[in-house]
């Protein structure tokens, strides 16, 4: 039997993850949270998380990063932009939920072969390389990564959509592809810089 | 009428159907675009969550190369639509951005002021030719075809700038323009899971059935979408959602269907590119095609 305590203690909370939050871009407004529930209750995904976005809002304001960055919620947002057009208070709760999924991905902290960090990573690594996304390349690497199996499951669709002219085996590459490159080490030089 | 064409890597993939039927429709309402020299993908939802400041820099090379031929965007994938958009909204709200962005664009001979519009077709074809011009032009009526409009989230959602953000009708008056009966279809803007399908089969495949079965109940015979995910989520796993009782709704670009009524060719129209056949509902409605 797993007993596990469940209410949170004030040396759970990390004040550096509360300050972090409320100052990354699109969190300024985090701390107007009324604890209303429109975003849990307009989210198409809240009756699959651990936590509902009206929690983890009021989680990570109070700096339980275990609990913020440990969550499903961040994985399983669309970003579908819903809660944030409800919201009374106009919090950017969409811009939030990015921004915990790039610290969580930074930081690796999810469980080992989930598919869905891995596929960001392939995705961005793809753009970096090529310029352009091939999506059944990016599918491939993902599988390969995560669960081989799972490419049997789609053989069939793949048939299909080959046969249907949708399925590229060449994968698209745009010239110039070491601005892609220069931009990015750019970037880079100016975060330091600025200290963002 | 000329923009800056910028199509997305999905329409030169599983979304082949879209450009094909785009450029028919863009021809027919003399519509010139100019596809952007060698743009790079936006980005989408992904790259956000892995460098947020990368992926303003990365997108902003496009808006910059768009504003060099002094043209606005039409973007017609939501994801890049919206991402464009965003980008354009971050870059003039938070100076670090900018300062970012223009920094990166300057290394590659490139400047942003911010001058480019990016726009949705639905937005060009309802308010830059109207849909009394697209009326005008239409070859073959879609009369009788009930059409369930579905937009998706990232066209109205966050930033509205062309519809209503909660009942977004955009679309429901190009396919009425064109002859169609339009479905109410209220769940036109719930979520279709995005990736999910791909990276947590069973949710996805939830939120897939949903929409169908919404469709179903509306007695739509065809589903339009704006979005080449929207597209090939409700289209290619359907057959999958449907575990209990088998669906079998088409599902194509609004485009598709705006193309058959302005007479395009079939290789333009791109019927051949569906999982799921429209021609039999087409010749129970005795609409022509081909």
């Amino acid at each position: 039997m797993g007993l596990h305590r469940t209410v949170k203690f004030e040396a759970d909370r990390d004040p550096e993850f509360a300050r972090w939050i409320s100052h990354t871009v699109g969190g300024e407004r985090i701390r107007h949270c009324l604890q209303c529930g429109l975003c849990s209750a307009s989210c198409p995904l809240s009756q699959y998380m651990d936590y509902t976005p009206r929690r983890l809002m009021h989680l990570s304001r109070e700096g339980f990063k275990d609990e913020a960055l440990g969550s499903y919620t961040i994985w399983l947002c669309t970003a579908c932009y819903r809660c944030m057009v409800e919201c009374p208070k106009k919090i950017n709760l969409t811009h939030l939920m990015y921004a915990l999924k790039e610290r969580a991905i930074k930081e690796r902290v999810y469980p080992k072969r989930f598919p869905i960090p891995v596929m960001a990573r392939q995705f961005c690594a793809m753009i970096r390389g090529s310029g352009r996304i091939t999506e059944s390349w990016l599918m491939m690497r993902v599988f390969l990564r995560t669960a081989i199996w799972r490419m049997f499951g789609l053989r069939s669709l793949g048939w299909k959509l080959f046969q249907t002219g949708r399925l590229n085996l060449k994968p698209d590459k745009i010239e110039r592809r070491d601005e892609l490159g220069t931009i990015l080490q750019s970037v880079a030089t100016t975060r330091k810089e600025l200290a963002i | 009428m000329k923009y800056a064409y910028y199509p997305g890597c999905s329409l030169r993939g599983t979304g082949k159907a879209y450009e094909e039927s785009l450029l028919a429709v863009f021809q027919t309402l003399g519509i010139e675009v100019q596809e952007i020299d060698n743009w790079n993908c936006c980005g989408a939802t992904t790259y956000l969550s892995v460098d947020e400041l990368a992926s303003y820099a990365l997108a902003a090379r496009n808006l910059a190369l768009a504003e060099r031929e002094g043209l606005d965007i039409i973007a017609p994938c939501a994801a890049c639509y919206l991402v464009l958009n965003k980008t354009q909204h971050y870059i003039r709200d938070y100076p670090d951005i900018k300062t970012v962005v223009t920094r990166a664009l300057k290394q590659i001979g490139l400047d942003y002021v911010g001058r480019v519009r990016v726009r949705h077709p639905l937005d060009v074809f309802l308010n830059d030719v109207g849909a009394k011009a697209i009326t005008a032009k239409v070859a073959k009526p879609l009369k009788g075809l009930r059409v369930a409009p579905y937009y998706g989230c990232q066209i109205v959602r966050p930033y509205a700038t062309f519809d209503d953000q909660g009942d977004p009708t955009s679309m429901d008056k190009l396919l009425a323009a064109c002859g169609a009966a339009v479905a109410p279809y209220p769940l036109k803007t719930r979520c279709c899971g995005g990736s999910q399908k791909g990276t947590l089969p069973k949710i996805g495949l939830d939120l897939i059935r949903v929409l169908i079965e919404e469709a179903m109940r509306d007695g739509a015979d065809v589903i339009a979408t704006v979005c080449p995910l929207c597209q090939f989520n409700l289209e290619c796993f359907q057959e999958e959602a449907g575990d209990s009782r088998p669906l079998s709704m088409p599902v194509l670009y609004f485009t598709q269907l705006m193309a058959l009524a302005l007479g395009a060719s079939p290789g333009a129209v791109a019927f051949h590119r569906s999982l799921i056949n429209i021609e039999p509902v087409l010749a129970a409605r005795e609409i022509a095609y081909a």
